[in-house]
Formats: C-alpha cells, structure tokens, sequence
C-alpha cells in the first residue's frame, strides 16, 4: 500500500470514527442490551448465594439434603429488601404456581424461628421435589433460556427436556403466525396495486407519469401518524366511508372497517403502497420502450407479450419491493395500535405490553430478539438481489 | 386495445385517488366547529386551531417538537455529514463497505425493537426522560436519511475539483471550507429536511424514552387519536401536511438555486 492511499484511508477512518462510535453506544449498546435482557436471569442467584453453591452436591433427583434446606433458609433469613424478595418470588412463581403463597410463608417462618427450621413441617409443599428443581435450576445459572423458549410457546419440563407449553398457556406462536400473516396480506394488497400501477405510470409519460409518481411520493412525505389519523376518522362507523355508503343506499347499517383486520390490512397497505411501486418503477424505468413493440412485430398477442416480456422482467422489481414492504410490515406498531382491535395486535405491539406494561423485560427481549433476526435476515437477502442488480451493467 | 386503455384510466385514477382522497379528506375537518369529526361538517371555525395553540398540553408538545427536532437536526447532521465524507470514494473496500451497511442499519431494525433496548440503557445511564436522551434517540433513526443524502450528491461531484484546489496551493481546511462543503450542501440541507421530519414524526421511541416532560406533538396525537379523538387531531394533520408541502417547495426552491448558482460558477 503507497503512502498516499494509506493517508486517504487513515483520514476516512478518522471521518467515519465519531459516527460509528455515536452509532455503538446509542444503537448497537441498546439492542445488545436488549438481547441480554432476553436472557439474563440473575435475580435467583444473587439472593440465594448460599443455595446456590450447596446445590453442587444435590442430584435433583433425590429430596434435598438437609444442608441444602438449611443453606436456603439462611438465604432467606438474610433477605431484607422486599422489593428483592418479590422479585424473586416472581420470577419462581412464573416457573412454578405456588411459590407466591409458599415464600412469604417460608420467610416468616424463617425469621421467627431460631433453631433450624423443619419445612416440611410448616408446609408439605416442601417435600414436593418439584418446587426443589425449580430453585436448583433458577439459583445454579445467572443465564436463562426459558424467555426465548417461551417467545415460542415452548418450556422445559420437570427433567430439564424442551417441551411445548400446555394449550392455552401462552400465545406467542399465534401472535407470530397472526403477524406474517398480516404482513403477507398488505404485501400481496401492495403487489396487486402496486405492480400494475408501476407498469402505468411507466407506460405514460409526461404531466400523466408526474401525477402518478407525485400521487405515490406526496403520501410517503407525509406524516405516517397524519395517515394513520386520516384513516382511523375515514373508516370510523359514523366516517365518510361508511356514510357515504350508506347515502348511496349501499348498505343501510354501517360496515365495521375499524378496530378489525380489514382497517388495518387497508391503511397499512396505503402507508406501505409507495415501497413496492418505487423500485418496480425504477426497474420498468430502465427497460427499453421498444421490446413490447418488437414482441408485438414478432407475433406476440399483447396479453402473451406482456406474460412474456414485461413480467419476467419487472419481477425483480416486485421481489425488492415485497420484501420491503413485507419487512416493514412485521415491526409495524402505530397503524394497528390505533386502528386495530385486540385481535389484531401484531407482534410489536406484544412486545410493548411486556416491556411498559407488564414490566417483562425478559419476555420483550426474547420477542425482540425474534423480530430483529427475521427482519436482518429479510434485509441480508434484500441486500443480497440489490447489490445483484447494481453489478449487472 | 381500447379497452386496455381504459382498464389503465380507471385502474390508475382509482389508484391516485386511493393515496390522496385521505389526505385531502382530513384537511376540512380541521375546521369544524363542532366537537365530532364526521361529514357534513355542520359549521366552520379555526377553533380547533386555538385549541392547539392554547391548551398547555398541545402548545407544550409543540414547544417540545421544536427544541427535539431542532437538536435532532444539527446532531444528525453534523454527525451524518463527517460520516459520509469519510465513506465518499467509488470502490469501497470491505471495511467500509460493512461501516456503510451499520450507518443505514437504524432505518432497517424495527422500532420497538429498538426502543425496548434504549429504555433499559437509557434508565441506567440517566437518560431516561431527559431531552438530551430523546434528541440522542431520534438521532439514530435520523442519521442514515443525512449520509444517504449527503453520500448521493458527494458521489455525483467531481473530485478533481479538490485536487486542482490542492494543486494550487490550498491548504485542506481551506480546500474543504472552499470546494468539498460548497459542493455537499445540497445534500447536507436535504439531509437536515430529513431528520428534522424523521425527529417531528417519531412516535414508538419517543413512547420509549421520553418522559411526561418531553411530550412531542406526534406523541401527543398518537395518545389523543388513542384515548379520546377530537378535531384537534385534524388541526394538528393539517399543520402536518401544509408544513410538508411548504418543506417541500422551499426545499425544491433552494435545490433551484443551489443547481444555478453552480452553473454560473
């Protein structure tokens, strides 16, 4: 390497350097953060410290050794914050029910008693090996896989063997399921608009195609909270649809188009609109005006030239643009807080629940951590066709 | 084959008419003088505009939008510009080709995602409901829309231009204050355009980060639009969309300018 390219590239470094430290601390910090909040579990093991390393000597399998009983109610005679100890008993109770009323009573106990204390006797519960095991397993590790199983309705079992949860017990693969399944309808919705708009727009020229792109950009400018606004008083049941159908004698009840599935597939699909028609029009754009006529002088009826011709070659266009839209879709949050019903909450607005509602942030985390591996995975393979198209001349 | 053509006229008219009808239908609302958003609008009245004026909680969020999407704006851009100028050249080499790919990753991961995460950093370093932290938060979003912006029209710039200056004499500050920022400002000024309308329009983080205290306006109608709806909404839309155009045409205006001025040098 010469000097002078070694100087460029040194000066280039110190450029991009206050950028991408800013972008390490406030956007890769978080969503590591985030990640780890998934899978940290060290509330157990920092409030049983004692528990924790007398459980080395016990199988699991056997009840537990008086040493290890002992060693957990020292642990809980030294508890004094009661924040702590809710939190600890939380986080048993979400691996057993039962903790929630056994630990307060364990507690008491273990402060009034003197001499060691015979928790069989206060509470048989005690001899139930399975309230043992989940102690074993939350005090032994500060790490934790439960979250991420959970995210997909699955846990472990008494023997530690990966199952899935009982029926009913969580939604999560149905939210998952509910959210491609939304973000796969407002991407066919946005090809079925989309495609042939672009192929219009390309086809004409002049103030026509200035009017058709500025229909698409004028909307993409805007606010996305304005649009969102727009459509929630449209369909409204006393809005300007619904009235409007019913002037018209269409209809003598109002049609329900808010807080359901139809609302949000048709403002999400109006917000994502202008993603799939931009890079098919960019690709239609490119291709010469003569090959439909040169199809047409070969003998080609106009409906097989266009299968043949104009199809193939604006897919690549319609590919970019799907996983676009189909991208954006999954992270969606606003259009179908505001416009959806309950049942038509995606995953987004699932994650929201946990982390400012509930206060979960492991389950938001494992969530989290779903929607940004599709969504990267989804952007890796966008990257990939888009980096395609630029080598080719 | 006419009727192709007329497949064409009405499939596209109901197309434009689709993506506009909604924008164009709030508008009037803004100024009914009853308290429900329905057509016909039984009267007109700017009264909903005095409500956003002079109700603390609206004036406040605007105040707010104003002092975020301000310091959103000189951080991104700043940031941003310095970024892009050390990504400028035709043939990346793999380092900074993936440095390239992480400055447009914050448009790419979903939001809540990324708020999830801001909101348990942030608490633990003491930016939680602070301004500096929502600026810091809109930031990250905003940044990618400068360095694409500023990286398009650096990449369409002549770079001999600098090495004739160079050539000549000048000092690099001096080729850099002379020649290199002359040339980005267009896309420096669009970059800003755009954080400054990333930061106005940013909801999910700002529910993330911000406190009571810093409120914005897309914050304020995001509750209002979810608790209790009322024409305030419509007047805060129309302030939105007439604000997007006049950006708009300024910024072509400007683009205009900028375009002449350089034909004439």
């Amino acid at each position: 390497m010469n000097r002078g390219r070694f100087r460029t590239q040194v000066t280039s470094l110190a450029l991009v350097a206050p950028l991408l430290l800013f972008l390490i601390v406030f956007f890769a910090l978080p969503l590591f953060t985030m990640m780890k909040s998934a899978v940290s579990d060290p509330i157990a093991a920092n409030v049983l410290p004692a528990t924790a390393s007398a459980l080395s000597g016990w199988d699991r399998e056997s009840p537990p050794s008086a040493a290890l009983q002992a060693a957990f109610v020292t642990d809980l005679k030294q508890i004094e914050d009661d924040q702590l100890f809710g939190d600890l008993v939380r986080r048993l109770n979400s691996a057993k029910s039962g903790f929630r009323t056994l630990m307060p009573k364990t507690r008491t106990a273990a402060k009034e008693a003197g001499e060691p204390l015979d928790l069989v006797a206060l509470d048989k519960r005690w001899a139930d090996n399975g309230y043992w095991q989940v102690i074993g397993v939350a005090a032994s590790s500060t790490i934790t896989d439960r979250n991420l199983l959970a995210a997909l309705d699955l846990g472990r079992d008494a023997s530690g063997e990966v199952a899935a949860l009982p029926t009913g017990a969580s939604a999560n693969r149905a939210i998952l399921l509910r959210t491609f399944s939304m973000a796969l309808a407002v991407t066919v919705a946005c090809v079925l608009i989309g495609l042939p708009f672009a192929m219009i727009a390309a086809s004409v020229e002049g103030w026509k195609r200035q009017l058709l792109l500025g229909a698409v950009l004028l909307p993409l400018w805007t606010s996305l909270l304005v649009r969102t606004a727009a459509w929630f008083i449209l369909l409204q049941d006393n809005g300007l649809i619904n009235s409007t159908l019913m002037f018209l004698g269409l209809t003598t009840e109002p049609l329900a188009l808010i807080f359901n599935r139809v609302g949000v597939i048709i403002a999400m699909t109006h917000v994502l609109l202008p993603f799939m028609v931009l890079p098919v029009f960019s690709v239609l754009a490119g291709i010469p005006k003569n090959l439909m006529p040169a199809a047409a002088s070969l003998g080609a009826h106009p409906v097989q030239a266009f299968l043949t011709v104009l199809l193939p070659l604006s897919l690549r266009g319609v590919i970019s643009g799907s996983l676009l839209v189909f991208m954006s879709a999954l992270g969606y949050y606003i259009t179908p807080a505001l416009i959806g019903g309950a049942k038509d909450q995606m995953i987004s607005s699932v994650i929201a629940y946990y982390a400012t509602g509930a206060a979960n942030w492991g389950m938001a985390g494992a969530l989290g951590l779903v929607l940004l591996t599709a969504t990267l995975l989804l952007y890796v393979v966008y990257l990939r066709l888009s980096a395609e198209r630029e080598l080719r001349p | 084959m006419n009727v192709l053509r007329w497949c064409k006229i009405v499939f596209g008219a109901a197309a434009v008419f689709f993506l506009l009808a909604p924008l164009v239908a709030i508008l009037p609302l803004a100024f009914t003088d009853s308290v429900f958003l329905n057509y016909p609008v039984p009267g007109y009245s700017t009264r909903w505009f005095e409500e956003l004026l002079t109700a603390e909680v609206w004036r406040r969020s605007i105040v707010n939008s104003l002092i975020i999407g301000c310091g959103t704006t000189v951080l991104a851009t700043v940031l941003g510009t310095v970024g892009a100028l050390g990504l400028r050249g035709t043939r990346l080499s793999p380092v900074f080709a993936f440095i390239k790919t992480i400055f447009l990753l914050p448009m790419v991961v979903p939001a809540v995602v990324l708020g999830v995460g801001m909101q348990l950093m942030f608490a633990r370093y003491g930016l939680a409901n602070s301004y500096l932290g929502v600026i810091i938060a809109h930031t990250v979003v905003g940044v990618p829309f400068v360095v694409v912006n500023v990286l398009t029209v650096l990449q369409g710039s002549d770079r001999r231009l600098e090495q004739a200056a160079a050539s000549l004499g000048a000092a690099p500050h001096v080729v850099f204050r002379k020649i290199t920022l002359p040339l980005a400002l267009p896309g420096i000024v669009s970059g800003a355009v755009f954080a400054f309308a990333t930061s106005l329009d940013e909801v999910v983080l700002t529910l993330f980060v911000a406190g009571p205290n810093q409120r914005t306006l897309a914050r304020q109608m995001f509750s209002t639009i979810r608790e209790n709806i009322s024409p305030a909404i419509a007047a805060a839309a129309f302030v939105f969309i007439v604000g997007t155009m006049l950006i708009a045409i300024v910024f072509k205006l400007s683009m205009k300018a900028a375009q002449r001025r350089q034909e004439q040098a």
